[in-house]
């Protein structure tokens, strides 16, 4: 779960990073009123959680507290890559001198956190570490230990860091540290952290991500999920318990396990077919299951064909057959539907569905030949 | 004719008396895996599954009862790290974490703990394990395969449950099927498998089931090229996949242009695996080597 620049910045500021002075505002006249607080010069930003905010004119410097409702107006009626802005942040503005990268994830090869740092702060990092590599400061964390006073230390050398901020920035990194650490980060980022022409260190943006598997943790955090990043679809099936993503293709994919359905996608297209979706119903395949990740499939009108491939293994396909048929006669799709049971019970299962008029399958290749000929109106 | 379990395997469940734990407890046992005890804070002194299986309050308490070699994890997410720290203190040599869902700074420190430790662990997030005709640890339906000389190793559940039985409906038999499970951070990875299945004289050729997200297949492809004497036929799921989306697993996600499917293929044909396009096709690039 992405958090917005905002969110992340007020868990900085309670974990003791600077920040710039500011406030969240939903409308122009807010905007306005917080300029008139802060005076001088504010920055306003478009929070949405997508990048290139700046470079798509959502992010504007306002000289007077009018031109900050001005550009306020103009940022709240944008749309950037597709989501609405729907809150900016007015933060006073920096008179920046440099600009510092610095940030914690998760090292997956390495199996532990890893600070990473760079004097070539403000632009993509991910660019960065393609052209030039070498410009980031890498050192990993003993997740036991935490982080140690000295790998502070090498982070601030390691960047040539000018000795009089060490004990600043040494402090900042203990924060953002304990705020990836106890919030179930997998991303904490500082980017840019400036240092200003008063020679103070501020995280002028920043961005966390948290662990979804976490979140029975931090019941906080659930309030500040950003639905408009999300397909309505996937919120739908979220409540369900089911993984479902969105795709552009025209075959709806039910699969039971999720390298199975990758794997059913991957085969739709190596026959010549477009997958609609992910989805994952998971083990059981109890009707109330399947018939909400029908309802989910057949929501998007793209989808010409639906594609099952459910594997009975403990559940054995007989009972996931009764499920199908039961969640059918509730849903009633008007596409044609092509089924393939595995395992154990799958020729009973095979009956069962037959007579519910279904095409049926029994191999993979066969059941994915069938999909894509029924998304192109071939077979019924 | 395995590795990590066999019909000496005495195993420990943990979380025994709940749903899944007693549900799955019981098609273990029905399949001949010697289940010597369960643990369940709170209920030691029971006994389940018709009298045949005593509880224990703790691990300590059931290995020293018992002699406990094996311990397989169905607790919730967030007890199971939990679970697994005191599996590794109580000496269990070899632990199967089914659980789904633990949050991955847990998972970080459970790694550099057991790194430690002289335990493996496998999981979590995984179907578990099974030698055909011996042992199973785990939820992979019993009857789905056969012995035999093919050992398995994959990040998935029902993908490799379509791939035992597509081999089980050619009669090619298993070894033993690691489920090393979706997570980013796990306790057992390919590499680990694979070498475990080159020194098993049992083990004559091995099938590694991969999908997008991390470089743990790249890593497998360099060691299958300067390590392996014995045939490796792989299969990657996600070609499909969008970046930035997590499928399902927790660990199957493009990030940052790394963790393509494209790119663990490439690496895997590199290494001198043959690399099947679908699972149908597994079988006969076995039987073809």
């Amino acid at each position: 779960m992405k958090l917005h620049e905002y969110q992340s910045k007020q868990l900085f500021a309670r974990y003791g990073i600077p920040i710039p002075k500011g406030r969240v505002a939903s409308t122009a006249q807010e905007a306005k009123q917080i300029a008139e607080e802060l005076g001088g010069k504010v920055v306003i930003k478009s929070q949405v959680l997508v990048g290139g905010r700046g470079k798509a004119g959502g992010i504007r410097l306002a000289k007077n507290p009018t031109e900050a409702e001005e550009l306020a107006t103009q940022i709240l009626s944008m749309e950037i890559k597709g989501l609405p802005v729907r809150k900016v942040l007015v933060d006073e503005a920096a008179n920046i001198s440099s600009e510092i990268y610095l940030g914690i994830t998760n090292d997956r090869a390495a199996r532990k956190p890893v600070i990473m740092a760079s004097a070539a702060g403000g632009v993509d990092i991910e660019e960065v570490a393609r052209v030039s590599p070498e410009k980031i400061v890498k050192v990993h964390i003993d997740p036991l230990l935490g982080l140690r006073d000295y790998q502070a230390r090498d982070v601030a050398a390691g960047i040539d860091l000018p000795r009089d901020h060490w004990k600043n920035f040494i402090a900042i990194t203990h924060g953002l540290w304990k705020v990836y650490t106890e919030c179930d980060a997998t991303l904490a980022e500082i980017n840019p952290l400036v240092i200003t022409a008063e020679n103070q260190l501020i995280a002028l943006d920043g961005k966390m991500i948290i662990d979804d598997n976490a979140l029975f943790r931090h019941p906080e955090f659930s309030e500040m999920r950003d639905l408009d990043a999300e397909a309505p679809s996937e919120i739908e099936a979220r409540k369900y318990g089911l993984s479902f993503i969105k795709l552009d293709g025209d075959i709806g994919c039910m699969v039971n396990g999720a390298g199975l359905a990758m794997t059913t996608m991957d085969i739709i297209k190596l026959f010549g077919g477009n997958p609609a979706n992910f989805l994952d119903i998971g083990g059981g395949a109890n009707a109330d299951k399947v018939a909400a990740a029908f309802r989910i499939i057949l929501s998007d009108p793209n989808v010409k064909a639906v594609l099952l491939n459910v594997f009975g293994g403990i559940t054995r396909c007989d009972e996931v057959a009764h499920g199908i048929v039961a969640a059918m006669q509730e849903v009633k799709p008007k596409v044609p539907m092509v089924v393939r049971l595995v395992g154990t019970n799958a020729e009973e299962g095979r009956e069962i569905l037959a007579t519910a008029q279904m095409i049926t399958a029994e191999t993979l290749v066969d059941a994915a030949q069938k999909a894509v000929a029924a998304s192109k109106g071939a077979i019924q | 004719m395995s590795i990590l379990i066999d019909k000496n395997t005495r195993l420990l469940v943990q979380g025994i008396t709940g749903n899944e734990g007693m549900f799955h407890t019981r098609q273990m046992v029905a399949y001949g895996t010697q289940v010597v005890a369960g643990v369940t804070p709170g209920k030691g002194g029971e006994w389940v599954l018709d009298g045949k299986i005593p509880v224990f309050d703790s691990v300590r308490i059931a290995v020293e009862a018992t002699g406990a070699n094996t311990s397989v994890i169905f607790v919730p997410a967030r007890f199971a790290t939990d679970a697994i720290f005191e599996a590794a203190d109580a000496a269990i040599p070899l632990i199967v974490c089914i659980t789904e869902g633990i949050p991955v700074q847990d998972m970080m420190r459970v790694r550099n703990y057991l790194d430690q430790k002289k335990c493996r662990l496998v999981g979590p997030n995984c179907p578990g394990l099974l030698s055909p005709g011996q042992s199973k640890v785990g939820i992979i339906p019993g009857d789905i395969s056969v012995p035999g000389n093919v050992g398995i190793v994959s990040r998935s559940g029902t993908l490799t449950y379509e791939v035992l039985y597509a081999l089980k409906l050619r009669r090619i038999g298993v070894s033993t099927c690691v489920g090393i499970g979706g997570d980013p951070i796990n306790g057992t990875n390919f590499i680990d498998v694979l070498a475990m299945f080159e020194d098993d004289p049992h083990t004559e050729q091995v099938v590694l089931i991969g999908e997008i997200g991390g470089t743990d297949e790249e890593k497998a492809a360099e060691f299958i090229a300067s390590r392996m004497t014995k045939p490796v036929v792989g299969f990657i799921a996600g070609q499909t996949a969008p970046p930035g989306k997590r499928m399902g697993h927790a660990g199957a996600i493009i990030e940052g242009g790394s963790g393509l499917a494209k790119d663990k293929i490439r690496a895997l044909q590199d290494a001198g695996a043959k690399v099947a396009r679908h699972p149908e096709e597994i079988p006969d690039l076995l039987t073809k080597i």
